[in-house]
């Protein structure tokens, strides 16, 4: 047998399957390497927000009558359950789960996200796919190790919070976990798809999160119409799974045999799409552009690169608004004279009649995701940089100042259009007191817009610290969040630019935290620019 | 003062980026209306003597004048004047490369557009896709239409032609030639010697941030060695003590197999000789030789590479030699 035979021999005799895997090991290890800091990140968050509810819950609620109370004044009214789902059992687990469940899963599909676009279309996007796929890589390696990657972190803040919930029952605890890690995988695999869908790593991760927004809306609508999680729409929610697991109240094991298939059967799609492209390319064609361009000013081109970005966003907070704004009048259902509802309530942000608090509430959480927003867009100013692409632009005869605020424009401006958008769209849903939703929304503008001036900032004065911006928003998030559930010291809340508004709508009308925010967000923009003015440009 | 200002005056300049001195006294000249070579081993400085001049770096200290103006301060109103490529370029995968022509041309204050549709065509460039579907080749091409159909002063040209295939370079060739036709400057980085030896009027060659040599090719011809290659009937006695030559290598060319030889271009028993000889030495080695009884003589002129060579690395001169050499046979 000559040498030739032999090798083309070789790769016959192992199965097809395997081939496509090869390098699958190697391509872990480098992800898992790539992500050390991130990922153990993610995961203590995940579990942190969990595990800081018991103390919190038993410390409002000290006795079981009190919590039984609670229970059912919660379930009893639609805003309530629209928010957080129903609640099922009157323990402290049962409460944990209810109060903090859904949204730990949410946290736990954007770290999914992020790991699988990172490892998989980003990769392809920049090219370096290119040259790891020259190695000993098969075709489903780089999917499967991201897909790994995404599924341990998953699992590690499942984990953990089965072993630091299991004080309180272990059943209970290991449902809880398995949802919110489930919740993670089920994304993992939307990304795997969109990954496979798209050639944009950005437009990947878009398409996620849209799903998993929509996700969100099926269950809060499912919720608010039933008491017990089992309308139709909560069903088509993943996010509803995890509600209808129960854990701490009966748990429903079989639940888990839907959320393990569903994830098999994403990953079986994803699978059979990446077997089926060439690398780099994307099943959403790459239509031909314009001969002749029409983009004439810096400002011109901030707008192009950012404005579907922007439309997105301002769609999702219309639709969410009228979402959660036809739910306001359902806060009201609830027996007014509960001391222990109102507490809550008043806790989460509200203060006066129950529909306003809902509204305050939600247009609190508004707010904060706006607050992702801005954070998101003043760093493209940053990506533009360290891409290269401001380069060829700042060589042309355009100041870095002016280069600068056509995407700043865009990022003040865009969170203007998102507030009034989600205050419009709760109004219609809401049908009343238009003036006053759409003002209390964009009374989180200013609050708003000191993160974006600390985001401006970082990267005008110290860019290689960039991204921190992530973590300051992602803290402020956090207090705001779960701060007033947890009693955190008031120094602490003070901490987040959004403690110091008004409890719009329903509380007075406070001007001067307003304008002392704004006065600092256009401090903060100012002394970036300065930085800007001044420093080396970013260079490869 | 009577003399032109200088579309690039840079004297003393120094950039660091914390311990690395990227600049270290960088000096660099050049004149209204030149091609100007800058050359340089990777990591000599190019790119950050180019970002200096585009002001996207500030220099620590030395001064760098360009078209008169200071390239930090006067950045906006001098890049109207001046065309930029960079050696990597980047798009925005969403826009067309017909997008990103005309927004580079705007942006420098003015695109011919009737040279821009030609260059497109010239160039080959399908304007329509999408910057996330070009080859590199092709993102070089779109950077470089835009560059030549601008109505600018000086182009700034960084290894603009890498990944353009030799029909595309011809082309890019021709366009700095009908550049330089209509007056423009260019600064043109390169490690193309051939490209830079066929476009350059004068050029600058640049080691571990400092200008090494500087001037026009024959300038520089001048101070270079020419190889030598003879091979000789009679033994040629000591030629290393004739002055200018260097690298002296003789072979015995008589305990040889005639087949070998034949393969190896010898011609019989004798002797090769190889060296190199400063240029202004030829003729006096050369009279030498002739008394050794010459069968074959090759003389090889210092190319540009040789001198680039010699000027990135201290101890090539040996290898140059020996791929002389080769060609020789």
């Amino acid at each position: 047998m000559t040498a030739a035979a032999g090798l083309a021999a070789a790769p016959v005799t192992r199965a097809a399957g395997a081939r496509q895997l090869a390098g699958t090991g190697a391509l872990l290890r480098l992800a898992l390497r790539r992500d050390r800091v991130m990922a153990p990140v993610w995961m203590l968050v995940v579990s942190g927000i969990v595990l800081a509810m018991p103390g919190s819950l038993e410390s409002v609620y000290a006795t079981a009558a009190e919590r039984s109370d609670a229970m059912e004044s919660m379930n009893a009214n639609s805003s309530m359950r629209a928010m957080y789902g129903p609640v099922f059992g009157d323990s402290v687990g049962a409460l944990t789960a209810w109060r903090i469940g859904c949204y730990a899963g949410v946290l736990a599909a954007v770290m999914s996200l992020v790991i699988v676009v990172r490892h998989t279309r980003d990769e392809e996007e920049t090219g370096r796919q290119e040259m790891l796929s020259a190695a000993v890589v098969g075709r489903r390696a780089p999917l499967s190790a991201a897909l790994l990657a995404a599924f341990a972190a998953d699992a590690g803040a499942g984990l953990l919070i089965a072993l630091g919930m299991a004080g309180r029952g272990a059943a209970g605890a290991f449902a809880l976990g398995i949802g919110v890690a489930g919740t993670g995988m089920l994304f993992a695999g939307v990304a795997a798809i969109a990954a496979q869908l798209t050639e944009s790593a950005r437009l990947a991760k878009g398409i996620t999160a849209a799903v998993l927004g929509t996700a969100f809306v099926l269950r809060a609508a499912g919720d608010a119409g039933t008491a017990d999680g089992s309308s139709p729409l909560t069903w088509l929610s993943p996010l509803g799974w995890q509600v209808n697991l129960r854990p701490y109240a009966g748990e429903r094991w079989w639940v888990c045999a839907l959320i393990g298939g569903a994830i098999a059967a994403q990953g079986l799609l994803a699978y059979a799409l990446a077997g089926r492209r060439d690398v780099g390319m994307s099943f959403l064609p790459t239509r031909p552009g314009p001969a002749r361009g029409r983009i004439a000013t810096a400002g011109a081109l901030a707008l192009r690169l950012q404005r579907g970005s922007v439309l997105g966003w301002t769609a999702g907070f219309l639709l969410a608004g009228i979402v959660f704004g036809g739910m306001a009048s359902g806060a009201a259902d609830l027996v007014g004279e509960n001391r222990n509802t109102r507490d809550i309530i008043e806790r989460m942000g509200g203060s006066g009649g129950l529909t306003d608090a809902f509204l305050a509430t939600v247009t609190g959480l508004f707010g904060m995701v706006a607050a992702l927003y801005v954070v998101a867009s003043v760093l493209r100013l940053h990506g533009e940089e360290t891409s290269q692409r401001a380069e060829p632009v700042l060589a042309g005869a355009v100041g870095r100042l002016r280069w600068a605020a056509g995407h700043l424009v865009i990022a003040f401006g865009g969170t203007v259009l998102l507030m009034a958008a989600c205050g419009l769209g709760m109004a219609v849903g809401h049908g009343e007191d238009t003036a006053a939703v759409v003002g209390a929304s964009l009374s989180r503008l200013p609050a708003i817009w000191v993160l974006g001036g600390l985001a401006v900032l970082l990267v005008g004065a110290c860019p290689k610290g960039a991204v921190a911006a992530w973590a300051v928003v992602g803290t402020c998030l956090a207090i705001g969040w779960v701060g007033p559930a947890l009693d955190l010291p008031q120094g602490v809340m003070d901490l987040s630019p959004f403690g110091h508004l008004p409890k719009l709508p329903g509380a007075a009308m406070d001007w001067s935290p307003l304008l002392l925010l704004t006065l600092i967000a256009a401090a903060l923009v100012a002394a970036g620019l300065a930085g800007l003015r001044r420093r080396d440009m970013t260079t490869g | 003062m009577t003399k032109a200002i200088e579309a690039v005056d840079v004297a003393g300049l120094h950039k660091s980026f914390g311990p690395t001195h990227a600049l270290d006294g960088l000096d660099l000249h050049v004149g209204s209306g030149e091609v100007h070579g800058f050359l340089g081993p990777n990591g000599a400085g190019k790119s950050t003597a180019i970002r200096v001049l585009l002001g996207l770096l500030r220099a620590d200290s030395g001064t760098a004048r360009l078209l008169g103006g200071d390239p930090w301060a006067d950045a906006v109103a001098l890049h109207r004047r001046i065309a930029y490529v960079p050696g990597d370029v980047t798009l925005w995968r969403n826009l067309s490369g017909g997008e990103v022509i005309d927004l580079y041309g705007r942006l420098r204050g003015g695109l011919d557009r009737a040279r821009r549709d030609e260059l497109v065509e010239r160039f080959e460039l399908d304007p329509t896709k999408k910057g996330r579907t070009y080859s590199k080749g092709n993102r070089q091409k779109v950077a470089l239409v835009a560059a030549f159909a601008s109505d600018v002063d000086l182009l700034i040209l960084d290894e603009p032609t890498s990944g353009l295939d030799p029909l595309m370079e011809e082309v890019f060739q021709s366009c700095v030639t009908e550049a330089r036709g209509r007056g423009r400057t260019i600064l043109l980085s390169s490690h193309i010697l051939s490209e830079v030896e066929t476009l350059c009027d004068r050029v600058s060659i640049i080691r571990k941030g400092r200008t090494v040599e500087s001037g026009s090719l024959a300038e520089l011809r001048h101070l270079t060695r020419t190889s030598v290659t003879a091979e000789l009937t009679e033994p040629p006695g000591d030629l290393s003590a004739l002055p200018g030559v260097h690298d002296l290598a003789v072979t015995d060319l008589a305990v040889v197999d005639p087949a070998v030889a034949e393969r190896r271009g010898e011609g019989g028993p004798g002797h090769r000789v190889r060296f190199q000889v400063d240029t202004d030495k030829l003729g006096a080695v050369l009279t030498s030789l002739a008394g050794a009884g010459i069968r074959s003589l090759t003389s090889t002129p210092p190319t540009l590479e040789e001198l680039f060579l010699r000027h990135y690395q201290d101890d090539v001169r040996d290898d140059a030699g020996a791929r002389e050499g080769a060609m020789a046979r």
